[in-house]
């Protein structure tokens, strides 16, 4: 049902039997249609003389949510890392049309993509509202800067009561959620999460993934989704990828995949 | 009793000083996890260029503004032409350019205005305030200004988004990059600040010390002992441990005798360092084998 | 032994016989200069050990080469010993200061060992100075040394005696160093710059070797003092300033960091620049040492030696056979 290609081209969507509830075949990254939000082709990257990423196609809907699963050194992490340039990194990084690999990192973050780093990547010396307003350093309308905090504190209520705490004695959850409202801030066109599961208990994972599902309804903000947890990432996702060695080697709208009990236990283990 | 309040207070006014030299070296090491070691004669060399101003007929606070504007373009001049090629190579390189600026700062000082010691003003008045006996007027003017001085980094770190930032850059280069933040840039305003401030501690210590090309070399040495006693990563140790080293520093001179000033300094540094190397409030680094 | 080995000795035995027939060629001021320059090399060489051999950073090696040159003052001044006598009483001394120093600089990495010596080499002069050793040190004033005669036997000038016992002393020194470096030890110094904590768990004796590196080093630079300070007939404080470091420092970068033929190079420099600069102003050749400094640091990070062995490496070609060096 699904392609199995090996990083040769942007793979069509499935060949649909019935109605597809999430409407994954809309998000075929296609020059002719719509434009999508981030559209990937031939991404190689390595570090130092070892070649991680061989070449790797995918792409990003308007505002829908990709998610890119694979196991431990799949590459997964580079691959969000050579999305932003911060390693070595070659081939077509397009940002809503326009050209954004080679461009410094920070530039890159000015178009508009936040990333939540590997590690939550917390100012841990800094307080919580610090992290926060840091969020925001690339924007000038102060006044809606302290409303956007505020919406933050909304939906992660805990961050509000430590708000005056430094980062660094948050506990992991609450980094996370540091990380992600951090990421928010920038009001980015497009969100890059690495692993926001990991090392979270299952119940807060469950919450983190509604608000970000209900931030990608209400703000319409694009997400790219890295993931280990294939079941929860494939809960929110529209659009699937499996990463292996640095190659794709599956992809499809995330229902599809979802439904289909064989891929799930000879790709995804379940 | 009367001698040793005098020297206390005369050693927290020439602390003020060591301790905004020291501030600037920590500012520095924050962002670097490097020791200007160039720091002392970039603060002589733009003494000299106020000392210059003031002979061309400027006022005082004219010659003293456009010289502490003049150190911060300067400093982020050194920063992105000299020190950013070498920014990633191996320590020992990153000394010898330091070393390297320290001394072509001072041979040019003494190439343009000879090695001849020349008298520097002071702002104060010459009559100590009030009569008093213990401080000059200079001494309170000079720890007034680096008070000020003080107060305001404080300030501009702590309250504006710029400061923020700077902050970020300097503890986390990675993730500030991932919020827009221009990490080079920040090092470049690190530099321009902690230049800006040696003029400023240079302008209120030539007074004392006459203008002469190797005038700060002993200053420098006080202000690393100073930083490294508050603790190298911590700006409000570093000030604290300037005071400290200033008021130190009188005291041991009356006690122990002034020709071994700088060898207290020395043996401080060197105890310092191998007796607890995060100092008073720095932090302790445990290094992952 | 290949032919590379034997050619290689060749030539320095060629240098050698040069070096030996040169003080007759020229006037006894620039012998006077030349023999400086071997004292030079020798200084540098110890200063290489440390720091481009071991890795420690000194910015204070002037310091090890005040004590050489005092002790040898002090000893020909006040104890009436005969010059030659004072050369390995100097090295003795300055390897017990090098290796007590090195101790608590056990401690300290990089960068903080290169403040720690450079507060050395910034409060040298003033502890020299200071009053409680004055009787010994002849306090701001120094001492002044008699220049030694050259045996009768030799019938040479005073400079060329010196001249041929400085080269002795640097030839001697020169081969124990090579030996030194080539050894098990240097192998160790080495491994402990370049991974410190593998080298540990392979069973080097970490500190053990970065205090006898210290001492040596301080050894090597000390013997140089003293056969400097001979040379000069004067040893007063403000000679070994922070720019005596400095200069140090200078010359093994330009000369070569882990080079030991970049000792000579780097003794010639910091000889002859400054005489040559000096005539433009005070402050040219400081000036000059900083720019060439920076420039090497980009350019040349492996020194004069470096890059003539990169040079030879470039231009010399096997017609055939096996991988080239």
């Amino acid at each position: 049902m699904s392609d199995v290609a090996s990083g040769a081209g942007p793979s069509a969507g499935p060949p649909q039997a019935g109605p597809d509830p999430l409407g994954g075949s809309t998000v075929v990254p296609d020059r002719r249609g719509a434009p999508s939000l981030l559209e990937v082709r031939g991404l190689a990257a390595q570090y130092g003389p070892t070649r991680v990423l061989h070449g790797i196609d995918f792409a990003v809907a308007g505002s829908g949510i990709t998610t890119i699963l694979g196991a431990n050194g799949a590459g997964k992490t580079t691959l969000l890392r050579a999305v932003c340039n911060m390693i070595r990194t070659s081939g077509e990084v397009v940002l809503a049309g326009e050209r954004i690999d080679g461009l410094p990192t920070e530039t890159i973050v000015r178009r508009g993509v936040a990333h939540v780093p590997d590690g939550r990547g917390t100012f841990m010396n800094l307080s919580v509202e610090e992290n926060l307003r840091l969020g925001a350093h690339t924007r000038k309308d102060r006044r809606e800067i302290g409303a956007d905090c505020d919406r933050m504190y909304a939906h992660f209520p805990r961050l509000k009561e430590r708000r005056r705490q430094q980062a660094g004695t948050l506990s992991g959850g609450e980094q996370q959620m540091l990380a992600v409202s951090r990421a928010l801030m920038l009001r980015p066109r497009l969100l890059l999460l690495d692993e926001p599961s990991f090392g979270l208990a299952p119940l807060i994972v469950q919450q983190l993934f509604e608000i970000l599902k209900s931030i990608n309804q209400a703000d319409r903000i694009g997400m790219l989704l890295v993931e280990q947890n294939a079941a929860m990432a494939l809960s929110l996702a529209d659009q699937a990828y499996l990463l292996e060695t640095g190659r794709v080697v599956m992809s499809g709208s995330a229902a599809a995949i979802r439904s289909d009990e064989q891929i799930r236990r000879s790709y995804l283990g379940y | 009793m009367d001698q040793l309040l005098h020297q206390i207070l005369s050693g927290l006014a020439t602390g003020g000083i060591y301790a905004s030299v020291a501030l600037a070296l920590v500012m520095i090491y924050q962002a670097t996890h490097l020791v200007n070691f160039a720091q002392g004669e970039m603060a002589m060399f733009t003494t000299y260029i106020a000392w210059a101003l003031l002979q061309a007929g400027l006022p005082y606070w004219a010659a003293f503004a456009i010289t502490v504007v003049g150190a911060f373009v300067l400093g982020v001049a050194i920063e992105r032409i000299i020190v950013r090629p070498v920014e990633n190579s191996p320590i020992l390189a990153v000394v010898i350019v330091f070393i390297a600026l320290l001394v072509i700062f001072n041979s040019i000082a003494g190439w343009i205005f000879t090695y001849t010691i020349k008298p520097f003003p002071s702002p104060f008045p010459a009559e100590p305030l009030f009569g008093n006996p213990y401080l000059s007027s200079h001494e309170l003017g000079s720890m007034a200004i680096t008070l000020v001085v003080l107060l305001l980094l404080f300030v501009f770190f702590r309250f504006t988004p710029l400061g923020l930032a700077m902050r970020a850059a300097a503890q986390n280069p990675v993730s500030s990059r991932l919020v827009g933040i221009r990490v080079g840039w920040m090092l470049a305003l690190g530099w321009g600040l902690a230049a800006a401030i040696g003029s400023i501690a240079g302008m209120m210590v030539a007074p004392t010390v006459f203008l002469e090309p190797n005038m700060m070399g002993g200053i420098l040495l006080y202000a690393f002992a100073g930083a490294l006693l508050g603790g190298i990563d911590s700006p409000g140790g570093a000030v604290l441990g300037g005071f400290i080293v200033g008021v130190l520093e009188n005291v041991v001179g009356v006690y122990v005798g002034s020709e071994l000033k700088l060898t207290f300094a020395l043996v401080l540094i060197v105890g310092v360092l191998v007796i607890r190397p995060s100092g008073l409030f720095g932090k302790v680094h445990v290094v992952r084998v | 032994m290949t032919t590379l080995d034997r050619r290689k000795l060749a030539g320095l035995v060629l240098v050698l016989l040069l070096a030996c027939a040169l003080p007759f060629f020229i006037a006894n001021y620039r012998v006077f200069q030349m023999t400086l320059v071997l004292a030079y090399a020798i200084a540098l060489l110890g200063l290489n050990m440390l720091t481009g051999y071991n890795g420690q950073i000194s910015l204070g090696h002037g310091a090890f080469y005040a004590i050489g040159a005092y002790t040898a003052a002090i000893l020909m001044d006040k104890a009436g010993l005969p010059y030659w006598a004072t050369i390995p009483l100097a090295g003795a001394a300055c390897f017990v200061a090098g290796f007590l120093f090195g101790l608590p600089a056990l401690r300290l990495e990089g960068l903080y060992l290169a403040l720690a010596t450079f507060a050395l080499g910034i409060a040298m002069p003033q502890i020299l100075k200071h009053k409680s050793i004055e009787g010994w040190t002849g306090g701001v004033q120094g001492i002044t040394i008699l220049k030694p005669d050259a045996p009768p036997w030799t019938g040479l000038s005073q400079d060329r005696w010196l001249y041929f016992f400085t080269l002795a002393w640097m030839v001697f020194l020169f081969v124990l160093g090579w030996n030194l470096l080539r050894g098990r030890i240097g192998r160790a110094m080495v491994a402990i710059r370049d991974q410190p904590i593998a080298a540990q768990a392979m069973g080097v004796n970490t500190a053990m070797v970065k205090s006898l590196t210290f001492g040596v080093s301080a050894l090597y630079t000390g013997i140089a003092g003293a056969l400097g300070a001979i040379a000069v007939q004067f040893v007063a404080p403000d000679s070994f300033n922070l720019f005596l470091s400095i200069t140090l420092l200078t010359g093994v970068v330009i000369g070569g960091l882990a080079s030991i033929s970049g000792a000579i190079f780097g003794a010639l420099f910091i000889q002859f620049v400054p005489n040559v600069a000096d005539q433009i102003s005070k402050a040219a050749p400081w000036a000059i040492y900083g720019i060439v400094l920076i420039a090497f640091m980009y350019a040349m990070p492996t020194g004069v030696a470096g890059f003539l062995r990169l040079a030879r490496a470039r231009l010399v070609r096997r017609p055939s056979g096996p991988i080239p060096r």
